[in-house]
C-alpha cells in the first residue's frame, strides 16, 4: 500500500469515492510515513489515533453518503492554528503544553470538510523565521539533498518548514501553512511543493496564533496547483469572528484550472532582479516566461518601483504588530510561567525564558519603531511606503493579468548556513514580502532544478481576490514544467 | 461669581479639565460577546477573547457604537462617521492583551458641549473635545492574600466612553455641576447608568491654576479615577491649593499623575511624566476602521429622547415655573415625568410647590428615591384636586399628606376614614365664632377700636375649636362680619 502516499489529494478523493480504499487505510499508510521520516522533524504533535478515530468516522459517513469535500484525506496543521484539545505551541516553549479550548476556524473548515488530520506541524517559532530553525522543538531537516553534498542538512524554508516537509517526503497529502512575508511560498519552493498564499482577507485568521495581524494569512501547501485549489475551497471564506475577513463567495478554484490562458498578460517585474540574484533562478525564471508564451500569454515588462522599499519597510511593520500581540505572553493565564518577586520580574522572566533569540530581536525592533518620538518616523512612513507599493501593483494590474516573478533569490541553504546574520536571513523573502505587503494573492510552484539537484520555484502573483487566474496561469506552467523530480529515497 | 483662591502673591483662578470614564449599557462586552452584568462571580464572564487566548480576535458591538452615536448626540457633539480603534500598549495582569483596543487620534464623536445649570438659575457652556469608546481592564484584587493578587476580569473588555471636556471648568463647583448635568444626560439617554460607586462614572480631573488675567495654561497634574463628585472637588480644591502655594514658595509643578486619598482629603504623586508609560499607540490590525453611515446617525437621532435642556426650558415655558424649579425637576427623567403626571390637568404652580416641597421632603425623611417614591404621582394629584374642589384646606391636605405617606393609603380613602373633610357649614361655624366672641369680649372690643390685626388670633382661635377643619376662608369673611359688623 505504499503507493497510497504518492496519491494526491485530487486522485485520493476519485478513489476514496470509487472504493478502492477506505480512509483507514490512507490514514495508516501516511502514519506509517511520518513514523519511518521522523528524522526530519517535521512534526511537534502526531496525533495518529485521533487520525484513526476520525478515518473510521469518515468511512461511515462515506457510505452513509454524508462525506465532505476532503473526506477521508490525510492531512498535516501548521502548529500555529489553534486545536481544541490537541497541544498549540506555535513552536515557542512559552506555549508548551497549551491546549487551547478552541478551535481556529481554518483547522474546523478542514475538519467540517472531513478532512484528517495527523497532527502538528513544526514552524519557526511564532512563524518568524526563513529556515524552520527557530523552533523551539528543534530545526525541521529538508528531505531534499544536495548531489554534491547528500550528506548536509538543508533547510526546509520556513516558517512553515515542517508544511513544506512533510508534504515533500509524502508524510501528508497536503497541509496547512500560513503566510506573513513568504511563510507559504519560500518552503514550498525550498521542498518542490506548490502553495499558495490567499488574498489578504480570504481566509480567516480566527484561531491562528498571531504573528502580524495585517499580513498574516492562511493557505494550502500540496503537492499540485489542483491539489491547492480543492484545500483552499475547504479554508476559505467569510467569518463572523474575524472583522478582517472577507464577505465574499468562495469561487469553484479548481474550475478555474481550464488550461486556457490565450491572450492573457504576464506581468515581468524589472526590479526583480537584484544584484548576487542567482544564474540558476533567473533561468527558470526565463524558462517559466517561454512557457506562458508558448501557451499563448503574452509578456509584459512591469515596473513595481518601490519594490526596494518593500523589505525594510516589512521589518518595521511585521515586528511592530507582533510586539503588541505576543503582549499577551505573559506568563498569567496559559503556558510558560516563570515565577518572580515581583510582578515585572515575573513578566521578564517568563518572555525571557519563553521566547527564542529571533522572537525577542522582533520583539525589541518593533517596541522601538513604536516608541513616542519614533513613530513617525518608522511606522507612520512604512504604512505610507506600503500604501505606495499596493499602488505599485494596483497599476500594474491596469495592464496585466497575473505577475510571475522568482519565489526565493536561490535555493534551499543548509542548517547553519547564514544564520548568524539576521539580515541575511531576512533577504530571503525579498520576493514574497512586496505580495504580502499588498495583501494580494501569491503562489509557488516547481518549476526546475538547479544544478546541484535541488527545487527552485516560481511565484504568480494575482489581482486581489483573484486567485482563479492565479490558479489557471499555475496549471498551465506545472504542466509545461512538468516537475516530476523527487527527494532521494522518496 | 468667579472662584478665586487668594495666595500672598495675588489672587489665582483655577483651570479645570474633566475626562469621565462612562460604562456604556450594553449586554455584551465592545468587542466579545461575554455579559457586562454587574455584580457576578468573579471570572464568570469572561470570553476568552476577553482573556486574551490566543489567535482570539475582537468583533466590534453595534450596540456599543449606537450608545456613542447617541451620547454624541446627545451632547451636540460632531459624530465622525469614520473611527480608527487603535492600541494602547502596557503590562499588567489585569490587562490580558497586554493592550487596551481604545480610539487615540480619530474618535468616534469630535466637539460638542454641555449646559451647567448655575444655582442662580444662569446657564455656562462648557466645550467637549471629544468622546471615544474603549475597553475596561479587569480588576486586580491585592487585600485577599499576603503576597498573591488575585484578578477578576469580568469588567475585562466591558465597553467604557471616555468623555473628554475641554479646560473650561473654573471652579470645584462646576466640576461638581459638569459631572451631574452628564451623569443626567448619560441617564436620560440610557447609554450609562451614571453610578459612580459600582464604577461605572470615573472621573479623571486634570487641575492647574493660574494668576487671574493670565491667558496660557500652565502645567496641570492628573487626579486619576475619583468615584464621587464630592471627592472631585474636594481633590480639585486641594490640588488648586497646593499649586497655588508651590507657585508662591517659587517652585514649579511638575507635570504628573496624582491619587485622591478621601479619607485625608489630600492627592499625592502616583507617577511623574518621566515614569508615565509610552503607550506606543498604532492602529488595531485587527479591526478595519470603523465606519457608520449617516442614516444610521440620522436614525438614531430620530429616536433621541428629550433632553434635560430641552425639558427645562418647556417647562419655564409651558408650566410657567422659574429656573431653579425647572431645573431641579428635569434632573432626573423620573422625577420630570413626576411631576408631569402630578402636574397634569391641574395647576402646575401647585402641583410644583408640592413636588418640590413636601413630597421631596418626604422622600429625604423616608430615605426612599424616586423608583419607589413615598406618595405616588397620582395620589399626590388626587390630593391637590381634594384641595381645589374645597374637600380639604392647605393646612388639612398636610395633614392627609402625612398620612398618604405613613399608610400609602389614597387621599379620598383617608379623608373619609379620619372625617378629616373640611366643614364648610355655615351654622356650624358660625357657631363656634360665637363661642370665641362671648369668650373674649375685650378683644372684640380692641378689634372694633382699629386694632384689626387681632382678627388672625380669632381665626386661630376658630380653627382650634374645629380642630382644624373649618374652611378658613369661610372663617375669615364671617368673623369680620361678626366681629366688625360689615
Amino acid at each position: 500500500m505504499s503507493n497510497l502516499t504518492d496519491l494526491t489529494l485530487a486522485e485520493g478523493r476519485d478513489k476514496l469515492a470509487k472504493g478502492e480504499f477506505t480512509a483507514v487505510e490512507l490514514t495508516q499508510a501516511h502514519i506509517q510515513a511520518i513514523e519511518a521520516k521522523r528524522n526530519l522533524n517535521a512534526f511537534i504533535v502526531e496525533t495518529p489515533e485521533l487520525a484513526l478515530e476520525e478515518a473510521k468516522a469518515s468511512d461511515l459517513r462515506r457510505r452513509a453518503g454524508t462525506n465532505g469535500a476532503m473526506d477521508g484525506l490525510a492531512i498535516g496543521i501548521k502548529d500555529l492554528f489553534c486545536t481544541k484539545g490537541v497541544q498549540t505551541t506555535a513552536a515557542s516553549h512559552i506555549l508548551e503544553g497549551f491546549k487551547p479550548p478552541y478551535e481556529s476556524t481554518v483547522s474546523g473548515k478542514l475538519k467540517a470538510a472531513g478532512a484528517i488530520s495527523l497532527g502538528k506541524l513544526n514552524l519557526d517559532e511564532f512563524a518568524m523565521g526563513s529556515s524552520n530553525q527557530t523552533s523551539y522543538f528543534g530545526a525541521v531537516e529538508n528531505p531534499w539533498k544536495r548531489k554534491s553534498d547528500p550528506t548536509a542538512k538543508l533547510v526546509p524554508g520556513g516558517s512553515s518548514g515542517g508544511s513544506a516537509a512533510a508534504v515533500a517526503a509524502r508524510m501528508v497529502m497536503a497541509a496547512t501553512g500560513t503566510d506573513t512575508g513568504g511563510s507559504i511560498r519560500q518552503p514550498a519552493a525550498f521542498c518542490g511543493i506548490t502553495g499558495i498564499k490567499p488574498t489578504y482577507g480570504r481566509c480567516s485568521r480566527f484561531g491562528v496564533v498571531a504573528f502580524a495581524s495585517s499580513l498574516d494569512q492562511a493557505g494550502p501547501m500540496a503537492r499540485t496547483v489542483r491539489d491547492c485549489a480543492i484545500m483552499l475551497g475547504s479554508m476559505a471564506g467569510f467569518d463572523p469572528n474575524d472583522s478582517t475577513s472577507v464577505n465574499m463567495a468562495v469561487p469553484d478554484f479548481e474550475a478555474a484550472l481550464t488550461g486556457d490562458i490565450r491572450g492573457l498578460k504576464i506581468g515581468i517585474p524589472k526590479e526583480y532582479r537584484p544584484v548576487g540574484l542567482s544564474e540558476e533562478v533567473a533561468k527558470v525564471w526565463e524558462q517559466g516566461v517561454e512557457w506562458l508564451k508558448a501557451a499563448g500569454a503574452t509578456p509584459v515588462e512591469i515596473s513595481l518601483p518601490h519594490t526596494k522599499y518593500a523589505l525594510p519597510t516589512y521589518y518595521i511593520i511585521a515586528p511592530a504588530e507582533c510586539s503588541s500581540n505576543l503582549a499577551r505572553y505573559d506568563g498569567l493565564r496559559f503556558g510558560l510561567r516563570v515565577p518572580g518577586k515581583s510582578l515585572d520580574e515575573m513578566y521578564a522572566k517568563t518572555r525571557a525564558a519563553g521566547f527564542g533569540a529571533e522572537v525577542r530581536r522582533r520583539i525589541l525592533i518593533g517596541t522601538y519603531v513604536l516608541s513616542a518620538g519614533y513613530y513617525d518616523a518608522y511606522y507612520a512612513k512604512a504604512q505610507k511606503v506600503r500604501r505606495l507599493i499596493a499602488d505599485d501593483f494596483a497599476k500594474a494590474f491596469e495592464t496585466v493579468d497575473v505577475i510571475l516573478t522568482p519565489t526565493a533569490p536561490s535555493a534551499a541553504f543548509g542548517q547553519g548556513e547564514g544564520s548568524d546574520d539576521p539580515v541575511t536571513m531576512w533577504l530571503n523573502d525579498v520576493f514574497t514580502i512586496p505580495t504580502s505587503m499588498a495583501g494580494l494573492p501569491g503562489l509557488s510552484l516547481p518549476a526546475g532544478l538547479s544544478s546541484d539537484g535541488l527545487p527552485l520555484g516560481l511565484q504568480l502573483i494575482g489581482r486581489p481576490f483573484d486567485e482563479e487566474t492565479v490558479f489557471k496561469v499555475a496549471g498551465v506552467m506545472e504542466t509545461a514544467a512538468n516537475f516530476t523530480a523527487r527527494p532521494e529515497g522518496i | 461669581m468667579a472662584y478665586i483662591i487668594q495666595g500672598e502673591t495675588g489672587d489665582w483662578e483655577i483651570v479645570i479639565g474633566l475626562e469621565v470614564h462612562a460604562q456604556v449599557t450594553s449586554k455584551s462586552k465592545l468587542f466579545s460577546g461575554a455579559s457586562t452584568e454587574f455584580g457576578a462571580e468573579p471570572n464568570t464572564q469572561v470570553s476568552f477573547v476577553d482573556a486574551g487566548f490566543p489567535g482570539m480576535l475582537p468583533v466590534i458591538n453595534e450596540i456599543c457604537v449606537e450608545q456613542a452615536v447617541r451620547t454624541g448626540l446627545g451632547l451636540n457633539a460632531r459624530i465622525n462617521l469614520t473611527s480608527v480603534f487603535a492600541r494602547k500598549n502596557y503590562f499588567y495582569a489585569d490587562l490580558p492583551q497586554g493592550y487596551q483596543i481604545s480610539q487615540f487620534d480619530k474618535p468616534i464623536v469630535g466637539e460638542g458641549e454641555l449646559v451647567l445649570d448655575m444655582p442662580d438659575g444662569s446657564t455656562r457652556t462648557v466645550g467637549i473635545e471629544r468622546l471615544h469608546l474603549e475597553q475596561d481592564a479587569g480588576k486586580s484584587i491585592h487585600d485577599m492574600h499576603p503576597s498573591k493578587s488575585f484578578i477578576d476580569l469580568n469588567r475585562s473588555g466591558v465597553a467604557l466612553m471616555e468623555v473628554v471636556s475641554k479646560p473650561d471648568l473654573r471652579s470645584p463647583e462646576e466640576a461638581g455641576l459638569y459631572l451631574t448635568k452628564l451623569r443626567s444626560i448619560l441617564r436620560y439617554l440610557g447609554t450609562c447608568d451614571g453610578n459612580m460607586q459600582e464604577g461605572s462614572m470615573r472621573c479623571d480631573a486634570n487641575v492647574s491654576v493660574r494668576p487671574v488675567g493670565e491667558t496660557g495654561l500652565r502645567t496641570r497634574c492628573e487626579i486619576k479615577n475619583v468615584n464621587s463628585i464630592r471627592y472631585v472637588q474636594q481633590a480639585i480644591e486641594f490640588e488648586a491649593r497646593r499649586h497655588v502655594d508651590v507657585y508662591e514658595a517659587g517652585g514649579d509643578i511638575r507635570q504628573e499623575t496624582r491619587l485622591f486619598d478621601s479619607v485625608k482629603v489630600e492627592t499625592r504623586s502616583m507617577r511623574s511624566k518621566e515614569q508615565a508609560h509610552d503607550y506606543r499607540y498604532f492602529p488595531d490590525p485587527d479591526l478595519l476602521p470603523l465606519v457608520i453611515e449617516q442614516g444610521f446617525v440620522d436614525g438614531i437621532k430620530a429616536g433621541l429622547p428629550e433632553l434635560p435642556d430641552a425639558k427645562k426650558a418647556r417647562f419655564m415655558a409651558e408650566y410657567g415655573l422659574n429656573a431653579y424649579d425647572a431645573g431641579v425637576l428635569v434632573a432626573e427623567r423620573i422625577s420630570a415625568d413626576f411631576f408631569e403626571t402630578v402636574a397634569k390637568g391641574r395647576d402646575a404652580k401647585i402641583a410644583c410647590n408640592w413636588v418640590m416641597g413636601d413630597f421631596f421632603a418626604a422622600m429625604n425623611a423616608t430615605g426612599k428615591t424616586m423608583e419607589n417614591p413615598p406618595v405616588s404621582a397620582t395620589d399626590l394629584g388626587g390630593l391637590i384636586d381634594l384641595i381645589g374642589d374645597g374637600t380639604l384646606s392647605g393646612r388639612l391636605a398636610k395633614d392627609v399628606f402625612a398620612l398618604m405617606v405613613e399608610t400609602g393609603k389614597a387621599p379620598a380613602a383617608l379623608v373619609e376614614e379620619k372625617g378629616l373633610r373640611q366643614v364648610t357649614d355655615t351654622g356650624a361655624i358660625e357657631a363656634a365664632i360665637d363661642v370665641v366672641i362671648k369668650a373674649n369680649p375685650d378683644k372684640v372690643q380692641q378689634v372694633r377700636d382699629g386694632k384689626t390685626t387681632l382678627l388672625g388670633w380669632f381665626t386661630g382661635q376658630v380653627m382650634k375649636a374645629t380642630q382644624g377643619k373649618a374652611n378658613p376662608a369661610m372663617v375669615n369673611e364671617m368673623l369680620a362680619k361678626k366681629v366688625l359688623g360689615e
